[in-house]
């Protein structure tokens, strides 16, 4: 059992996984107010693809990498275009039962073509184990903290620089009025989902890396946590879900080394309900009122 | 003037409950022919105890998800807390078998609703989406817990649970339970719940205390989930904390959904159907699954998204009673 | 002593004061106009009077009793009940279930007895069902009693709103633009039924409307709202007539 630095920086590493989930999570709630359910689902589809393209099909890495972001992202849009469109004037009971059920036809659909038999995957990361003192950090979280920086200095520039950005953020302001103003409605929600399932389809890479091993429900656990973070940081906010994230990793990673590895989950979401009682808007959420 | 509004007999003793009565002895009747006669073979006797756990916990589910309009995703932690309360008792009482589950029953279901309320009171401030997320939370919590503590015994679960469920105890139940639920949703307290899903700014404004009627509704479905879980364990005479997963919760869900939130009666239909269909296609697990996933989202688009209304306008559907809740701004 | 008694009433969302040092003093029975430009703050008003809003500032009694800080249940308990200005029926609800729910209040019966149905419910329910039909008689209502809330057209559903706040026995009634939406013959109906409403349950109104036919034709006293603050209170020809009031609503 390593020093509490270790721990810190293993909690590091499934921290900014969750944050990379999360993100999808916070950005399509705030674009269509609506809990994409099946967004933890995707991690599961970008790990099968991940393993198909470099086992079955013996691509190069980087083109295996390529391949599956992008067909997580169609995947994103698809799901988006054929289950949540048609009710976006629905119940959000509606919604949400939808996109539960979306959870599960992605999971039985990898159940029929892969069986419920975990799979061996070897890491596509080959970096080599980096001492610090007496700090040891594998090459596998090494690597997950600098894409996972990567990603998100890309995702702010992106939302605070460019044009599209910006109609995503008048979008989830008021949806009518971006519409008035002439922004593509439509188009930006298919993006937003895009994003959103490229981020898990990297989230499902790094994670497969670090855990060497693939099941259709890989992605179930791994996206409520990763809810729970969004939760944690304000749903909603960009920078919430990526502090909500690493929080949630490292109080997983130190509730697993120093009270109980059966009671961790109990832990997630027991913080999950404290935040949501104490201050359901998150730690960077903002309030909003209700009009009567 | 017209007499729109039915008149009532002051008592209980009208010609509905008496051919309501006479309909349940008839039920029993039945139920009895098909568990004990030749029609069936013994692979469909063994549904009847499943299909009426079934349809306890849908009926119960639909009161919090249909009647009250709050989407609760941790059904089968009440359900767990019932099943292993129950379980602990019969494992550890030397009492005559019939004492010994009826104790069981009655306290399963009410140490379900003792949680109910613990967990009732806080999570039901919230509403709508993050309401399901926090019942789903407490049902992982509440499995956790079970797999962590050494009197359920862990991950292993507990085995060796007397089977004293059988078909005449579940059809009892089952009826305790749709009478119950169904007289308290034609109450004042059960308009008191509904009003509440339809409009919980109105209901306050009409003098409605909607955290009380909210945490009655949630507890209620929470006692009746604990009576299934009782009768589940002494069914299966094991359990394990893995059978209370978020999928188990999300299996209720879809019989609810199936049979339409709202109606009791739909409940009672889709719980017999969907734990039918499987074995009659002999599918295995991996198609029950994608089942599942079919049913929610095809009910969904088809009641919510339009397709209903431009059927039901042209004639070709009856108009039929529709989900409630309007989205949360 | 005035029935409802509501002294520097004010509340601040952030920075802005929506209302701000309101007085109102209407005398039992009385048929009293709340009017002002939209955004004066009069639904806020409504809002304050039921809790649905904490003040700020000021205090509100009804009947003698302080409100200030009741929940919205509590507050229909003392004899307030109020309609909104987007109607909020119980859509899925029948016409007559909306109002037995407003009667939740003034014949209990236990959840034992729901449960179970002893002869208990059996007679509430019938007492229920005729005080409800008693009620919806009075707005023309009872030929639809069975319907769908969300089925009558919706000169009927501002009515069914009146009707259900009736039935949770108020002192006070609070309605908020109970004519939008009507036409002209609607509304000359919709006025005699409030003056009847107002004698026959010897209540007390205070309605919020733009009509200013309505208002002149039933209120005996208005308070002009702009701003959030009062602009002007007294009789209906008296402040209408006062050149604020037409500034404001006319513009400079």
């Amino acid at each position: 059992m390593g020093s509490v630095l270790e721990q810190l920086i293993n909690g590091l590493g499934t921290g900014s996984i969750y944050a990379l989930i999360a993100l999808g999570y916070t950005m399509v709630y705030g674009i269509a107010k609506m809990i994409n359910f099946a967004h933890g689902d995707i991690i599961m589809v970008g790990a099968y693809v991940l393993y198909v393209t470099v086992t079955q099909f013996k691509l190069p890495v980087i083109a295996a990498v390529a391949i599956t972001v992008t067909f997580c992202a169609v995947l994103g849009i698809t799901i988006e275009k054929i289950a949540y469109k048609p009710l976006r004037k629905a119940p959000s009971l509606a919604v949400l039962i939808t996109a539960i059920g979306m959870s599960f036809l992605l999971q039985s659909l990898a159940l029929l073509i892969f069986n419920a038999n975990p799979i061996a995957f070897k890491s596509i990361i080959d970096v080599q184990t980096v001492k610090l003192g007496n700090t040891t950090v594998s090459g596998v979280t090494l690597v997950t903290l600098i894409v996972t920086m990567i990603c998100m200095i890309t995702l702010s520039l992106f939302i605070s620089k460019t044009k599209a950005g910006s109609a995503m953020r008048a979008v989830s302001e008021d949806k009518a009025a971006a519409q008035l103003m002439g922004i593509n409605v439509n188009r930006t929600i298919s993006m937003t989902f895009a994003i959103g399932s490229a981020l898990a389809a990297v989230a499902g890479i790094l994670f497969v890396c670090q855990y060497q091993s693939i099941k259709p429900t890989l992605g179930a656990l791994p996206g409520i946590k990763a809810f729970v973070a969004a939760v944690l940081g304000g749903i909603g906010s960009v920078p919430g879900a990526m502090i909500g994230g690493v929080l949630l990793g490292v109080i997983e990673s130190i509730s697993k080394a120093y009270i109980s590895s059966e009671l961790t989950d109990a832990i997630v979401f027991g913080v999950l309900v404290l935040v949501l009682l104490v201050k359901p808007s998150g730690l960077l959420g903002k309030n909003r009122i209700e009009k009567v | 003037m017209q007499n729109i509004v039915k008149e009532k007999k002051n008592n209980s003793f009208t010609k509905k409950n008496l051919l309501i009565t006479a309909g349940i002895i008839l039920g029993f009747l039945v139920v009895m022919y098909l568990a004990e006669g030749n029609l069936l073979n013994r692979q469909y006797k063994s549904l009847i105890v499943p299909i009426g756990i079934y349809i306890i916990l849908a009926v119960s589910l639909n009161l919090t998800t249909g009647f009250l309009g709050e989407l609760s995703l941790g059904h089968a932690g009440f359900m767990a807390i019932g099943a292993y309360t129950g379980a602990l008792i019969t494992l550890n009482l030397n009492m005559p078998e019939a004492v010994e589950f009826i104790i069981a029953l009655i306290v399963g279901g009410f140490i379900a609703a003792i949680f109910g309320v613990l967990i009732g009171v806080p999570v039901l401030r919230l509403k709508g989406d993050y309401l399901a997320i926090v019942t789903l939370a407490f049902n992982e919590i509440i499995r956790s817990i079970i797999n962590f503590l050494g009197i359920t015994g862990g991950a292993m679960g507990l085995s060796k649970i007397p089977r004293y469920t059988n078909y005449i105890w579940v059809y009892i139940l089952v009826v305790l339970t749709i009478v119950i639920i169904t007289n308290l949703v034609n109450s004042r307290h059960g308009r008191a719940i509904s009003a509440i899903r339809d409009n919980y700014v109105a209901a306050e404004s009409i003098g409605l205390k909607v955290s009380k009627y909210k945490v009655m509704a949630f507890v209620i479905a929470a006692f009746f989930a604990g009576i299934a879980g009782v009768l589940y364990g002494h069914n299966l005479s094991v359990l394990k904390p893995a059978d209370f997963d978020y999928n188990k919760s999300i299996e209720i869900l879809v019989i609810v959904v199936l049979g339409g939130m709202g109606s009791v009666r739909g409940s009672v239909i889709a719980a017999a159907v969907l734990t039918i269909l499987p074995e009659v296609l002999r599918a295995a697990d991996d198609f029950r699954m994608l089942l599942y996933a079919v049913v929610l989202i095809a009910m969904m688009l088809f009641n919510s998204s339009g397709i209903r209304t431009k059927l039901e306008e042209s004639g070709k559907l009856p108009k039929l009673p529709k989900l409630t809740r309007n989205r949360a701004k | 002593m005035a029935l409802l008694e509501v002294k520097n009433l004010g509340i601040s969302f952030g920075g802005l004061r929506a209302v701000d040092d309101v007085n109102l003093n209407i005398e039992k029975g009385q048929l009293y106009g709340l009017i002002g430009p939209n955004g004066a703050g009069k639904t806020t008003i409504f809002n304050l009077l039921t809790g649905v809003y904490r003040p700020t500032t000021g205090t509100i009694k009804v009947d003698g009793v302080d409100i200030v800080g009741k929940s919205p249940s509590e507050i229909c308990q003392n004899g307030v009940a109020r309609t909104f200005q987007n109607i909020r029926l119980f859509k899925k609800m029948t016409v007559l279930d909306n109002v037995k729910a407003a009667l939740h209040n003034q014949v209990k019966y236990s959840l034992f007895t729901s449960f179970f149905r002893t002869s208990n419910y059996y007679q509430s329910e019938k007492q229920m069902n005729e005080k409800a039909m008693e009620i919806l008689k009075v707005f023309d209502l009872d030929g639809q009693a069975n319907y769908l809330a969300s089925n009558l057209p919706y000169g009927k559903q501002r009515k069914l709103e009146i009707a259900r706040g009736l039935a949770t026995n108020p002192k006070l009634l609070l309605l908020d633009e109970p004519a939008a939406g009507m036409n002209p013959n609607e509304t000359a109906e919709l006025m005699e039924t409030i003056r009847l409403v107002r004698d026959k349950y010897n209540i007390t109104i205070l309605l919020i409307e733009h009509d200013m036919k309505l208002v002149t034709g039933i209120c005996e006293k208005i308070l002009v709202l702009n701003f959030g603050t009062e602009l002007a209170t007294g009789a209906p020809e008296d402040v209408l007539n006062n050149p604020e009031v037409i500034t404001a609503y006319l513009g400079e």
